[in-house]
C-alpha cells in the first residue's frame, strides 16, 4: 500500500501540475482579439483585479443570478477551502499560521463541504432545467468529491486513522523518502479518490478555477476608445 | 390584435419572473432562410455544403479556438450550474430547453469535446460528446439563429461565459462550409455593393435628406440642414440606414439634425459610410467586420472631419465603441480632444448639461416615457467617462425632454435588460414566431408600467429594437407607435432659433 500510494501520488501530482500548466499556457497564449468585457466594466487594472476577486471569493455574478444556488456553492467552496488549508498540516514539519488559524473550523468546514455537495447533487435531479443539461460526468464529479468528503469526515469523527503516520508518509514523500502509511481501508479509499481528482482536474470542468481569471468578459478593462487593442493575428491583416 | 398562427405568451408580473416548464423541441422547426450562392459568394463563402464539409467545419473550429481566447476558455470551464437557464428571453418566451444558454452552448461544446479533448475522444458518452453530422449542423443552424447575441447570460454566469461568442463562432463555421444565413449575408453584400444595409443608393439618400429638410422647415420655420458628403465639416455622423427610411427612426434623425443646428456644429453624413450597422459581428467574422468598419475610416479621411459621432443603434454602438479603434484605428488624424467615436447621446447630453441647447418639455406634452436599454449598449459598450454612463446618459436626455419618465422593473433594465427579441441578425419575417415570443419578457415589463404608471411611450436607442417593436407591439395589443426614438423626443422638445 505504501509503495502503491507513493507512486500514485507522484504520478497524480505530475499530471495535475503538468496538465494545469499546459492548459494555463494555452489560455495565456490564445489572444483575445476584441474588447468584450460585460459592461459596466472597470476602467483600470486595479478595478479588474477587484472584479475578479469578488467573482472568485464572493461569486458576485452567481449571487445576482440565483441566491439558492449561490448559497449551496458558497457553503461547499468555503468548506473545501478551509479543509484544504487544514490539510496543510500533513505537509508541513512546522504547522503554519494559517493552518493553525482554521483548526477550530475543521469539523464544521468538513460538514459544510459535504452538505454543499449533497445539495448540489440533489439539485441536479430535482431541478428540471438543470437535469436537462446534466451529463454523467457532472454527476460523477460531485460523487467523487462527496466520496472524498465523506471518507475524510469518517476518519475524523468515526474511525480515527493514525494521522501522525500519515503526516510522516507525506513529509517523507516530499523528500523522496518512503515512510509507511497506516494500513487503513478508509484512508486508502480517501487517498485513491484524491489521486483520481488530481488526475481528472486538468481534463474536466474543474478548469473553471483557473479559467475564470482568463475569461475576457471579466478580466478586461473597459478602455477600447482610450487604448488601441490589437491581437497579433489581427495586426497581420492590416499588412495586406 | 394581429392574428398569429402560434400562441402569444401570456404576460405576468415581472417582479415574480414566472419561468416556464421546458417543452422539448418547441422551436426545432424555427429556421431562417439559408443563403444562396449569390449571397455567399460576395463575402467569399462557399455557395453550398460540399463533400467533406464535416472535416472543414472541425478544422475551422480549431482555427477559431486558437484565435479567440473567449471561445477556448468558455468551451472548457462551464460547470453546468444552470444559473443562466432562466435568463434568456428566447427560453422564457418559447420554453424550448435548447434556448437555455448552457444548452445552446452545449450544442457547440459537444462537438468541441469530441474532437479537441481527451475525454471526448475516449469516452464521448461520459461528457455528452458528439460527432459532427448533418443532424448536428441542422440543430446548430436552427438554435444558433435563436440567439440574439444579447449577452444577458454573460451577466449572470459565475465565469462570465458569453453565449454570443459561441453563437458567433458557430455562425462563422457554418458560413465557412457553405451554410450561411440569407438575411445577414444578403445585407452585408448590400453594404459592400451599395454602402448600406437597406441598399439605398446615393441619389435616394440625397433625395430623402432634402425631403426631411423641407419637413423641418414646414414644421418649425427654421432652415435646419441635413448635409451629406460635405468636405470640411467638423463631425461625420454615422447612423443606421433605417434612420433614412422608416418611422420612428427618421424622427430621430431629424432630432440629430436639430441638435447640430442648435449647437452650431457643422456636420455631414457620408454616402460611403451611410450605415452604422455592422452585421459582420452577427456572423462572427472579424474580416467582414473590419472591412465594413474601414468604410468609416475612409469617409472620415476623405471628408476631412475632426470627429465621428454615431447615431442611435445598439449593435452598431458596440462595434463602434468597443471594436472600431481595433478594427479601423488608429484615429490620430482626428481631434484628440474628443473620444473616437462618440455617441449622439453623449453629444446631446453634454450640450444639455452645458446649456448649449434648450429643451421645452411641453413639446412632449401628455407623454409618459419609459426606456428600453438595448443589450449591446447596456452590456457591450459604454457612454461617457464612467462605467454605467450608458444607463444614465440616455435617461438624462429623456428626462430633460419629457414631462414624466418611469423606469421598468429593475430586473429588466440596465445590464439586466431584456433583448427586444429581434437582435443579432434575427430581424427577418420568417422568424416572426421567435421574435414575438422572445419579446415577451420586455412586453411583460412594459405592460407592468403601462398598467401601474400610465406609461404611453417607450424610447429606444437602437434601429433593430425600433423596427422589432414596431412590428411586435400589436401582437401584445399595444400601438405600434408606442416605440419612439430618443432623439425624436429631443426633436419635439428642442427650442430652435436664437440660442444665446
Amino acid at each position: 500500500m505504501t509503495i502503491f500510494f507513493a507512486i500514485l501520488f507522484c504520478v497524480s501530482t505530475l499530471v495535475l501540475v503538468a496538465g494545469l500548466a499546459m492548459k494555463i499556457a494555452q489560455y495565456a497564449r490564445t489572444p483575445a482579439p476584441l474588447k468584450i468585457p460585460t459592461t459596466p466594466a472597470p476602467l483600470t487594472k486595479g478595478g479588474v483585479a477587484l472584479r475578479l476577486g469578488r467573482e472568485a471569493v464572493l461569486f458576485e455574478s452567481l449571487y445576482r443570478a440565483n441566491r439558492l444556488l449561490w448559497l449551496f456553492a458558497i457553503v461547499f467552496h468555503l468548506g473545501l477551502a478551509v479543509v484544504l488549508i487544514r490539510h496543510g498540516r500533513y505537509f508541513q514539519a512546522e504547522i503554519g499560521f494559517l493552518t493553525q488559524l482554521v483548526q477550530p473550523l475543521a469539523q464544521p468546514a468538513g460538514l459544510a463541504m459535504v452538505a454543499g455537495l449533497g445539495l448540489l447533487l440533489v439539485r441536479r435531479f430535482v431541478s428540471e432545467r438543470v437535469r436537462y443539461v446534466t451529463r454523467p460526468s457532472d454527476i460523477l464529479m460531485l460523487v467523487l468529491l462527496l466520496g472524498i468528503g465523506v471518507t475524510g469526515m469518517a476518519m475524523k469523527c468515526v474511525v480515527h486513522t493514525d494521522i501522525v503516520a500519515v503526516k510522516a508518509f507525506f513529509t517523507g514523500l516530499m523528500g523522496f523518502e518512503l515512510r509507511p502509511l497506516p494500513n487503513d481501508p478508509l484512508l486508502g479509499l480517501h487517498l485513491l479518490l484524491v489521486c483520481l481528482l488530481m488526475i481528472v482536474f486538468p481534463f474536466s470542468k474543474l478548469l473553471h478555477a483557473p479559467g475564470l481569471f482568463f475569461s475576457p468578459t471579466r478580466n478586461q478593462t473597459d478602455t477600447p476608445r482610450e487604448v488601441r487593442h490589437l491581437a497579433p493575428w489581427a495586426a497581420r491583416l492590416e499588412e495586406k | 390584435m394581429a392574428a398569429a398562427p402560434f400562441d402569444i405568451p401570456a404576460l405576468g408580473d415581472p417582479a415574480r419572473h414566472p419561468v416556464p416548464a421546458i417543452k422539448a423541441d418547441a422551436m426545432a422547426a424555427s429556421r431562417p432562410y439559408v443563403a444562396a450562392e449569390a449571397h455567399q459568394q460576395p463575402l467569399g463563402f462557399p455557395g453550398e455544403l460540399t463533400e467533406g464539409w464535416e472535416k472543414r467545419a472541425i478544422d475551422h473550429m480549431g482555427g477559431l479556438l486558437s484565435k479567440y481566447r473567449s471561445l477556448q476558455v468558455f468551451m472548457d470551464i462551464c460547470v453546468k450550474c444552470g444559473a443562466c437557464t432562466d435568463k434568456c428571453h428566447y427560453f422564457l418566451g418559447t420554453a424550448d430547453p435548447k434556448n437555455m444558454p448552457v444548452a445552446r452552448a452545449d450544442l457547440f461544446r459537444s462537438v468541441y469535446r469530441r474532437y479537441f479533448t481527451p475525454v471526448g475522444k475516449l469516452a464521448p458518452g461520459l461528457v455528452g460528446a458528439r460527432d459532427m453530422s448533418k443532424e448536428v449542423l441542422d440543430e446548430w443552424y436552427s438554435y444558433f439563429h435563436q440567439c440574439s447575441q444579447c449577452r444577458r447570460c454573460s451577466v449572470f454566469c459565475p465565469y462570465g461565459i458569453d453565449t454570443a461568442e459561441i453563437s458567433m463562432a458557430a455562425r462563422d463555421i457554418m458560413d465557412s462550409i457553405g451554410q450561411g444565413q440569407k438575411y445577414c449575408n444578403e445585407i452585408i453584400g448590400k453594404v459592400h455593393k451599395i454602402g448600406n444595409n437597406l441598399g439605398l443608393p446615393a441619389p435616394a439618400l440625397i433625395d430623402t435628406l432634402e425631403g426631411l429638410e423641407e419637413d423641418i422647415l414646414d414644421e418649425t420655420g427654421v432652415p435646419v440642414r441635413l448635409p451629406i458628403d460635405e468636405a470640411g465639416a467638423e463631425v461625420l455622423l454615422v447612423t443606421p440606414s433605417a434612420d433614412f427610411f422608416a418611422e420612428p427612426h427618421v424622427l430621430g434623425l431629424m432630432g440629430y439634425a436639430k441638435v447640430f443646428h442648435a449647437a452650431g456644429v457643422s456636420w455631414t453624413l457620408s454616402t460611403k459610410a451611410s450605415e452604422a450597422g455592422n452585421f459582420g459581428m452577427f456572423i462572427g467574422n472579424y474580416e467582414q467586420m473590419r472591412k465594413i468598419s474601414m468604410r468609416i475610416r475612409e469617409a472620415a479621411q476623405e471628408l476631412g472631419v475632426k470627429r465621428i459621432i454615431f447615431g442611435e443603434c445598439g449593435h452598431a454602438w458596440r462595434v463602434a465603441y468597443s471594436f472600431l479603434n481595433t478594427l479601423a484605428g488608429p484615429w490620430d488624424f482626428l481631434d484628440p480632444r474628443y473620444p473616437v467615436p462618440q455617441h449622439i447621446l453623449e453629444f446631446t447630453s453634454d450640450l444639455i448639461a452645458r446649456k448649449g441647447i434648450k429643451l421645452d418639455k411641453s413639446g412632449n406634452d401628455g407623454m409618459v416615457l419609459t426606456v428600453h436599454d438595448s443589450c449591446n449598449v447596456a452590456r457591450g459598450a459604454r457612454m461617457g467617462d464612467r462605467p454605467g454612463g450608458q444607463f444614465t446618459i440616455p435617461r438624462d436626455v429623456i428626462k430633460a425632454a419629457v414631462p414624466k419618465f418611469v423606469d421598468m422593473h429593475p430586473d429588466t433594465i440596465c445590464d439586466k435588460t431584456y433583448c427586444c427579441g429581434g437582435g443579432g441578425g434575427l430581424l427577418t419575417d420568417e422568424l416572426i414566431e421567435l421574435r414575438v415570443k422572445g419579446a415577451s419578457p420586455r412586453m411583460e415589463a412594459l405592460k407592468d408600467v403601462v398598467d401601474k404608471e400610465g406609461v404611453t411611450h417607450m424610447a429606444a436607442m437602437c434601429a433593430i429594437c425600433k423596427a422589432q417593436f414596431t412590428k411586435i407591439l400589436p401582437y401584445y395589443d399595444f400601438d405600434r407607435e408606442m416605440v419612439v426614438s430618443v432623439h425624436q423626443l429631443v426633436s419635439n422638445a428642442i427650442v430652435l432659433g436664437d440660442n444665446d
